[in-house]
């Protein structure tokens, strides 16, 4: 059931490929910090993989390199054969908050993804793309309200719209339901799965919660943490494809799996707080 | 409850008023001799209030017609002010290095006061109006340059993030985000502006002899009539006022956007 990071599987299940990523900050009064060393992680295409780790220890760090936000200190990151150097439009981002324009429409907020991706496609064809994004996410009514109009649960529908709008090769979500509340929550996880399951499109999650990590992902990458955090273990999730919460939740390995990921945190809560 | 808020908003407000037209009324009858009641300034400035608009020659006209000069000129300095502050406001927000190259200047230019400004307008110039406009200008951006500067600097990262992900143009992250993430800031340092500019007015007015509130007062202060001096006051307070009013209304609606 577990996996060493540098397992060996065939080239075409790297099409995302972490190497040796490290990060570190200058500490004020000389010296570095390690917030990340040497994170190694193979993602095939039409993975969905949960990064799950304590807060703080660095997982976050390793996302907003794949986003092209920050930049590693040494090692890298392979997208289908080629290096990440800064954002791209290839991968698809949702933040933890919906970062929605407060001064857009739902819809402009989805059009400003799809007019960077497809510049030269007629207005109308893009205004229409825009409205399919928003259907898929069930906002088909929710065009022309602005964020402020939506509740929470529907803002972060539309950031996850913008984001799936212009099929990037690879979705990041950074902690994507973290504020939302509970009910909502799982709504969102519910539609997530949903949403993969109608083109399996690789995405790297990054998340706290180990239940929502049993119920998406396909493997959960456990990170050890800081300082000097990577890749502990590695937990592949056995439940058939396609999901639903309350088949996972009756099976009979979920319990030993969530058991697995929590002892592995709880291993490493002693180490708490990234920066010594 | 309610009864009684509405009856104490609007009977504070005259308390206020009366309370200080009784120290008027005290001042002038017991300590200063020259300085005209409240009865006596409302008799002698009557014709004023209440033919606004007549004409009797260049420095004798009703008080809505000085009025009325004194808010062109500080259309036209205002305008100018925002015309220059807001650029330099989105500079400042947006380049590190033009802030650390002009922050000093400005911090030091802007405690300078109208007075110290006028006469090297007139320098400059030669001619009243256009150093009146320097003046009012020069004083009055500062507040929309200050407020666009730190507006462009807390913009929210979020915001910013969105547009580097999707990798917006120079042009459309300014278009697109920072120029209406910023709009609030803009308006509260244009409303802040306003005000100074109003300031500036009087003091630019009573230093050339423009024709304007402000000329009115010093020239009527020259001529000893002193009520008119008061009636002067007033309506620079009142104008002032509704100027702020109004430009606060334009910021909660930019606000609300």
């Amino acid at each position: 059931m577990q996996l060493l990071a540098g397992d060996m599987r065939p080239v075409s299940d790297r099409f995302l490929e972490f190497s040796r990523l490290s990060k570190h900050f200058p500490v004020p009064g000389g010296g570095e910090a390690v917030i990340v060393e040497d994170f190694d992680l193979r993602v095939a295409e039409g993975e969905f993989v949960c990064v799950i780790g304590h807060s703080g220890c660095g997982k976050s760090t390793v996302l907003s390199i794949a986003m092209g936000l920050a930049s590693p200190s040494s090692g890298g990151i392979i997208l289908a054969g080629r290096e990440i150097v800064g954002p791209g439009l290839d991968r698809g981002v949702v933040f933890q908050s919906p970062a929605l324009l407060p001064w857009l429409t739902a819809r402009e907020n989805v059009l400003l993804a799809l007019d960077q991706a497809l510049p030269d496609a007629p207005r109308g064809e893009r205004r229409r793309l825009a409205d399919a994004a928003l259907a898929r996410v069930g906002l088909a009514e929710a065009g022309d309200r602005r964020p402020a109009e939506l509740s929470a649960g529907m803002q972060q529908r539309v950031g996850i719209a913008r984001a799936f709008a212009v099929e990037p090769r690879v979705l990041l979500l950074d902690e994507p339901f973290s504020l939302l509340d509970a009910f909502t929550r799982m709504d969102l996880q519910d539609e997530m799965l949903r949403l993969w399951e109608e083109d399996r499109r690789t995405v790297v999650m990054v998340t706290h919660d180990v239940d929502e990590a049993l119920l998406l992902a396909d493997r959960v990458v456990m990170m050890t943490s800081g300082p000097r955090a990577r890749v502990g273990e590695i937990l592949r999730v056995p439940f058939a494809r396609p999901r639903q919460r309350a088949r996972v939740l009756e099976d009979a390995r979920y319990y030993p799996l969530r058991e697995r990921l929590l002892a592995f945190l709880a291993e490493q809560g002693g180490h708490q707080g990234a920066i010594p | 409850m309610t009864r009684r808020s509405s009856l104490s908003t609007l009977l504070l407000p005259f308390a206020g008023i009366a309370t200080v037209l009784a120290v008027w009324t005290v001042l002038s009858r017991h300590v200063a001799p020259d300085l005209p009641s409240p009865w006596r300034t409302w008799k002698e400035s009557e014709p004023y209030v209440l033919r606004p608009f007549f004409k009797d020659g260049e420095m004798n006209q009703g008080i809505g017609r000085f009025a009325l000069l004194s808010l062109w000129r500080v259309t036209k300095g205002f305008s100018l002010a925002i015309a220059i502050g807001t650029p330099l406001g989105f500079l400042l927000g947006l380049s590190p290095t033009f802030r650390r190259a002009f922050e000093p200047v400005i911090q030091v230019m802007r405690p300078i006061s109208p007075l110290a400004w006028l006469p090297l307008g007139l320098i400059i110039f030669q001619r009243s109006e256009p150093a009146a406009l320097f003046t009012i200008a020069l004083c009055a951006m500062w507040p929309t340059v200050v407020n666009t500067a730190v507006g462009v600097r807390s913009i929210n990262v979020e915001y910013l993030n969105v547009g580097r992900v999707l990798r917006l143009s120079p042009m459309t992250m300014l278009r697109k985000i920072v120029i209406p993430a910023t709009l609030p800031y803009v308006f509260t340092g244009y409303r802040l502006s306003l005000g100074l500019a109003w300031l500036v007015i009087v003091a630019s007015e009573m230093l050339t002899g423009a024709p304007g509130i402000g000329g009115f007062l010093w020239q009527e202060y020259n001529s000893l009539v002193y009520s008119h001096i008061l009636l002067s006051i007033v309506t620079i307070g009142l104008i002032g006022f509704a100027l702020d009013r109004l430009m606060g209304m334009v910021e909660t609606r930019v606000r609300g956007l």
